[in-house]
């Protein structure tokens, strides 16, 4: 298990690495950040004071270099428009995000996991077949038309609820801000909570429903009928234990997706996450936020996954020895 | 059961399939839904009144006019955008890019796919062991982190979306026929096209990849809506394909700023065109994957 553990983690930081390159090899060839940043009536002197500040007279390993140092240190760069480090641009906007994604994923399994359990166990009943439809039509749907259509109902024509922002927040733990604390917090997490909260609902619809279909035709099903176990038991222990394992390693990896496509929804909502700074970012071309964000994200991608991979050689040893043999 | 055995031996594969399929009313209007959607995209210019296109047909005077509205060529019957543009052309203009886009990417991942996933299975060894380490990393950042990374990186256009698709989907494949051409190998009809000595190539291509293609036709069918949706996702964040030729997650970005004025039909009509699409494209892939799926049938 130890051996599973180190070698699965030395994996995770060579993939980090490379992903590093990557990501600054590829975001420091786009456009010419000169033009942009600098304003175009600035005279020469002006112009090569503003590179050198901004470090873009350096070749590209050396900004690379100096780029990894500072990583190490905590220092992913000063945004090139905000003139703030871009570890804290997105650390400030880092809890909106998981706030939302929570939530997110919260109405996902609450709703997800009985719906899918009910069409899985009456596949042809009308209820059972409502509920794939609905799960068919959740897949189908874009997130962000669906995030459109929900501000074009609920606050443009009804009023009910606001179509943008977070509203007032109030401070968890005296540090954290967050919506949930206040009612008009509600207010403003609502939709775009749904809004992300669709696909991955449809996704555990249907997950809880082929487990359960399958696990029914299962002999273990058939003896646990056969020794006259209540339809109640058998479902609830039997069946549920089965087809938790992969739901539960599905919802640890969505937790990243879902972190993903917020991107989505917040531009659609102008929710002040992570994922709006990075679409504003890539339009104003800064740099420093581009790479600072892709790597953060991918950082916590990779712990997602290990933590998700070691929990579920704990949880299932079959999966240890065929890593091992492999 | 010797009736049953002795009826399913005349039945040729396909027609079973087809016979199964068509068993599932749903699945049936999926279909028909998909093909009237192709049909108009293949046709947009013979039946669009207008050609989205050409500057000199748009009036700005004639902007955001509601559904219905009186027009040179008859009636706006979806309205029209804030360059005076009919929605019902620009829709079926945007179909055509949105389909194309997501067939022609569709196409390029499933090949490279299916080479690397052959290629795997076939070799094994370190190649195998490399190109599913590839595919597993890539496989566990979601489609649209990754996506968005190479527009970041590529900036815009049609080509450079259509890379993005495919550097995406390609791994899906990989790792589906890879999984498949696993199980057949170890199959006595594989194990008899070796023993009689015929070349690999005639091996994989004629015995080993026909028997694969099932799994790949749901997962490429499946993949086809998903890079429509996410071709028009990256479009609405403004990093997808250029405003010149508006796809319908273009159109739909440009009704967003007139949505919160009450003008919904500028990103509304559009939209259903792509739900539609991408409803009908699941409902297909949907019952395929239950007529094809061997598990399923008892």
């Amino acid at each position: 298990m130890l051996a599973f553990i180190i070698r699965r983690s030395l994996q995770s930081v060579a993939v980090l690495v490379a992903m590093s390159l990557l990501v600054f090899v590829g975001v420091y060839a786009v456009g010419n950040p000169i033009d942009i940043l600098i304003n175009p009536q600035a005279d020469q002197i002006e112009r090569e004071h503003a590179i050198a500040a901004l470090g873009l007279d350096r070749s590209l390993p050396e900004q690379y270099l100096s780029f990894v140092t500072g990583a190490a240190h905590g220092d992913l760069g000063r945004s090139f428009v905000h003139s703030t480090p871009a570890l804290s641009l997105i650390l400030e906007r880092m809890p909106a995000t998981m706030e939302l994604a929570l939530a997110a994923m919260v109405i996902a399994i609450v709703l997800g996991i009985p719906l899918g359990l009910w069409a899985g166990l009456k596949p042809r009943s009308i209820a059972g077949r409502a509920i794939m439809a609905g799960s068919i039509l959740g897949f189908s749907l874009p997130t962000f038309w669906v995030g459109l259509m929900l501000i074009m109902v609920f606050s443009v024509m009804l009023g009910w609820l606001p179509s943008s922002g977070r509203g007032p927040t109030v401070d968890l733990f005296g540090v954290i801000p967050v919506s949930f604390l206040s009612l008009e917090g509600w207010r403003h997490l609502a939709l775009p909570a749904i809004n992300l909260a669709l696909f991955k609902l449809a996704l555990l619809i249907r997950l809880t429903r082929a487990g359960a279909r399958e696990a029914l035709l299962q002999d273990y099903v058939k003896f646990a009928r056969a020794k006259g176990l209540t339809n109640a038991r058998i479902i609830g222990v039997h069946v549920l234990r089965n087809i938790l394992i992969p739901i539960v390693t599905v919802i640890g990896l969505e937790l990243g997706s879902v972190i993903a496509f917020a991107i989505v929804t917040e531009s659609v909502f102008a929710w002040p996450g992570m994922g709006k700074l990075l679409i504003d970012s890539i339009g104003l071309l800064d740099r420093p936020v581009i790479v600072a964000y892709l790597l953060i994200i991918v950082t916590l991608f990779i712990i997602i996954n290990l933590v998700v991979d070691i929990l579920y050689s704990a949880l299932d040893p079959r999966v240890r020895v065929t890593e091992s043999k492999g | 059961m010797p009736g049953a055995v002795s009826r399913r031996a005349v039945e040729t594969p396909l027609r079973r399939i087809a016979g199964d399929f068509a068993s599932d009313a749903i699945a049936m209007a999926g279909l028909a839904l998909l093909c009237a959607i192709i049909a108009a995209a293949l046709l947009a210019p013979f039946i669009s009144p207008q050609n989205p296109y050409d500057l000199s047909q748009l009036d700005v005077m004639e902007g955001r006019l509601p559904p219905g509205s009186p027009a040179p060529h008859g009636v706006y019957w979806l309205g029209t955008d804030d360059q005076g543009r009919d929605m019902l052309s620009a829709i079926l203009y945007g179909l055509r890019i949105s389909l194309g886009v997501g067939v022609v990417a569709t196409g390029f991942a499933l090949v490279i796919g299916l080479v690397m996933g052959l290629t795997a299975a076939s070799m094994g060894g370190r190649m195998e062991a490399l190109i599913m380490r590839v595919v597993d990393i890539q496989l566990s950042f979601p489609a649209i982190l990754i996506a968005l990374i190479l527009l970041a990186v590529l900036g815009q256009g049609t080509g450079k979306i259509v890379l993005a698709l495919v550097t995406v989907q390609w791994a899906y494949y990989a790792r589906t026929v890879r999984s498949a051409a696993l199980v057949e190998q170890r199959k006595e009809y594989m194990e008899a096209a070796r023993g009689l000595g015929l070349r690999p190539a005639r091996i994989v291509f004629r015995h080993l990849l026909p028997n694969c293609l099932p799994p790949m036709i749901v997962v490429a069918t499946v993949q086809v809506a998903s890079a429509i949706a996410l071709e028009a996702t990256l479009s609405f964040l403004g990093l997808g394909l250029p405003i010149t030729e508006p796809s319908l997650g273009l159109l739909i970005a440009n009704g967003y700023q007139y949505l919160l004025s009450g003008k919904y039909w500028i990103s509304f009509f559009p939209g259903i065109a792509l739900v539609c699409t991408i409803l009908s494209i699941n409902l297909v892939a949907d019952q395929l994957r239950d007529v094809l799926n061997p598990r399923l049938q008892r």
